[in-house]
């Protein structure tokens, strides 16, 4: 049993300097044998070795990470949290992520730094105008909490939006989710990761998977540079790399990958107390608890593994930010970074058994994964203990690439894809 | 970002072109007859491989020409261009 974190454990461990904390999770070697592996020591994956030694009492597993453990698209991404997609099996998939966030500061005993500090989406012509109303009443018929708002209303919420008309791309209205906000990225990890190895849980970092074996139509386990792991399960959870895994199966999926940017400025004093996301015109902003900006930009269009982008599109993100901010014109950009997402046809993800036996992908979360984190290692745990999806993951199979019946949010889901 | 020597305009920056995904799949002589499983092949299903691919590229904001690349996608080097209609390089 792991010690409390708490603020008595903060005063007793000031004593000594903070010198002897506990572990918050060991660095093992890999067992020979394990009931199920997952590949992938994201958020993601993490989330769901910890709910799989949770929910469904599997303990004996491992998350195998070939670098370390957060260290992949979980400490890149812009941190947004929220749940107003446009379709039910979104809305559903993405609410039930919010609803644990809701709660997992206090789970986990980690504080995650989760901050529902709401999240406005612009709206800069008629027809955003009318896909923007759409949705909102699609979401709250989906019990999502979600406001239209007007132009004053904007600027009452975000002062420091220019609203003026003159602009061009003027901002006509905006939705808002005030359930929605932030939360520390790394927290994340590093929280399921305590919660999964207290559990028995073994992660295991600097080991590559290079090869997995099968026996006819099942999986017998994984090749990895720390050797060979027997293992009947094996979910993967490898983001931009999950093709890459894929293709050591024999399998092909509906993914590209393709590198998208974010960059941070300097930190300055509170200035921006939401998050503001403009579909139109590409730019999405937040302020961290550190006060430097945190600015998404868009994906390039090229399939690339190489974790950098391209300038222009960085350039372009900047120019909607500085119309729409002008008060962050002389702002100076301190990081830029290039993370590797996958990327599905309809821009919604995979979390499904695949034709080989006990082989599960969780997978093409494209621009928006970490939102739905605990949401998703919930569902993925779901479906490797009973071999079935649960009912909130059964659309987003990858039979439907087959059948046709699409989750299609791409330009739906209020995120500039 | 990189250069591309364009085939038919020579080096521009990489900016003024859009990828066109993957080269050479071949759409169905017979689309009436295949079955969904070959649909979703033919659609969706993509190798999105990390290393030497072979992939399609349109000069948008210069000759509208589409041509054809072999590049290195985990590092982004080019290793090839050839036009359309043209075999691809073998080595």
């Amino acid at each position: 049993m792991k010690n409390k974190y708490s603020l008595f454990s903060l005063v007793k461990n000031a004593f000594s300097y903070h010198e002897n904390w506990e572990k918050a999770w060991k660095d093992p070697e890999p067992k020979k044998e394990y009931d199920a592996i997952i590949v992938g020591g994201g958020g993601h994956g993490l989330a769901t070795a910890y709910y799989l030694a949770k929910k469904h009492n599997m303990k004996n597993i491992a998350v195998i990470e070939k670098g370390w453990i957060g260290g992949g698209n979980t400490g890149r991404n812009t941190t947004i949290i929220r749940s107003n997609y446009l379709w039910d099996a979104s809305a559903g998939l993405y609410d039930h992520a919010l609803k644990i966030w809701e709660g997992l500061s206090q789970e986990l005993n980690y504080n995650i730094m989760f901050s529902q500090r709401g999240v406005m989406n612009l709206a800069h012509n008629l027809q955003d105008v009318r896909d923007l109303k759409r949705r909102t009443h699609a979401n709250r018929l989906n019990g999502i909490d979600a406001v239209y708002l007007n132009t004053d209303e904007v600027k009452k919420f975000c002062p420091i939006i220019n609203t003026s008309q003159d602009i061009r791309y003027p901002v006509l209205g905006g939705t808002l989710q005030k359930r929605a906000g932030t939360a520390r990225h790394d927290a994340v990890a590093w929280g399921y990761a305590r919660g999964a190895d207290e559990m028995g849980v073994d992660i295991v970092q600097n080991c590559e998977v290079k090869g997995i074996k099968r026996n006819g139509d099942a999986v017998e386990g994984i090749e990895t540079t720390k050797g060979f792991i027997k293992t009947k399960k094996i979910g993967v959870v490898a983001a931009g790399h999950s093709s890459v895994i894929a293709n050591m199966a024999g399998l092909k999926l509906p993914l590209e990958s393709k590198p998208l940017q974010a960059l941070v400025s300097e930190p300055v004093k509170p200035i921006i107390d939401t998050v503001v996301m403009s579909n139109a015109v590409h730019a999405y902003v937040s302020q961290s608890d550190k006060g430097e900006l945190v600015i998404g930009a868009g994906t390039d269009d090229y399939i690339s593994y190489s974790q950098k982008g391209s300038h222009d599109i960085v350039e372009g993100t900047l120019n909607a930010i500085l119309e729409l901010y002008p008060i962050f014109s002389r702002m100076r950009m301190l990081r830029q970074w290039g993370g590797i997402v996958d990327i599905c046809p309809d821009a919604s993800p995979i979390i499904s058994k695949t034709l080989i036996k006990g082989l599960y992908f969780n997978c093409g979360w494209g621009t928006g994964g970490f939102k739905a984190t605990p949401g998703s290692g919930d569902l993925f745990a779901h479906t490797i203990a009973n071999d079935e999806p649960h009912k909130l993951n059964a659309a987003f199979n990858i039979n439907r690439f087959v059948s046709g019946d699409l989750v299609d949010e791409h330009g739906a889901a209020a995120v500039a894809h | 970002m990189f250069v591309i020597n364009c085939p038919y305009c020579g080096e521009r920056e990489q900016s003024e072109f859009k990828a066109g995904g993957e080269a050479h799949l071949v759409r169905p002589k017979q689309p009436t007859e295949l079955s969904d499983d070959e649909w979703a092949e033919y659609l969706f299903m993509r190798k999105n491989i990390k290393g030497i691919q072979f992939e399609r590229w349109v000069h948008t904001h210069g000759c509208r020409k589409w041509f054809n690349m072999v590049r290195d996608t985990s590092n982004d080097k080019i290793k090839a261009i050839y036009k359309m209609g043209e075999k691809p390089p073998t080595k």
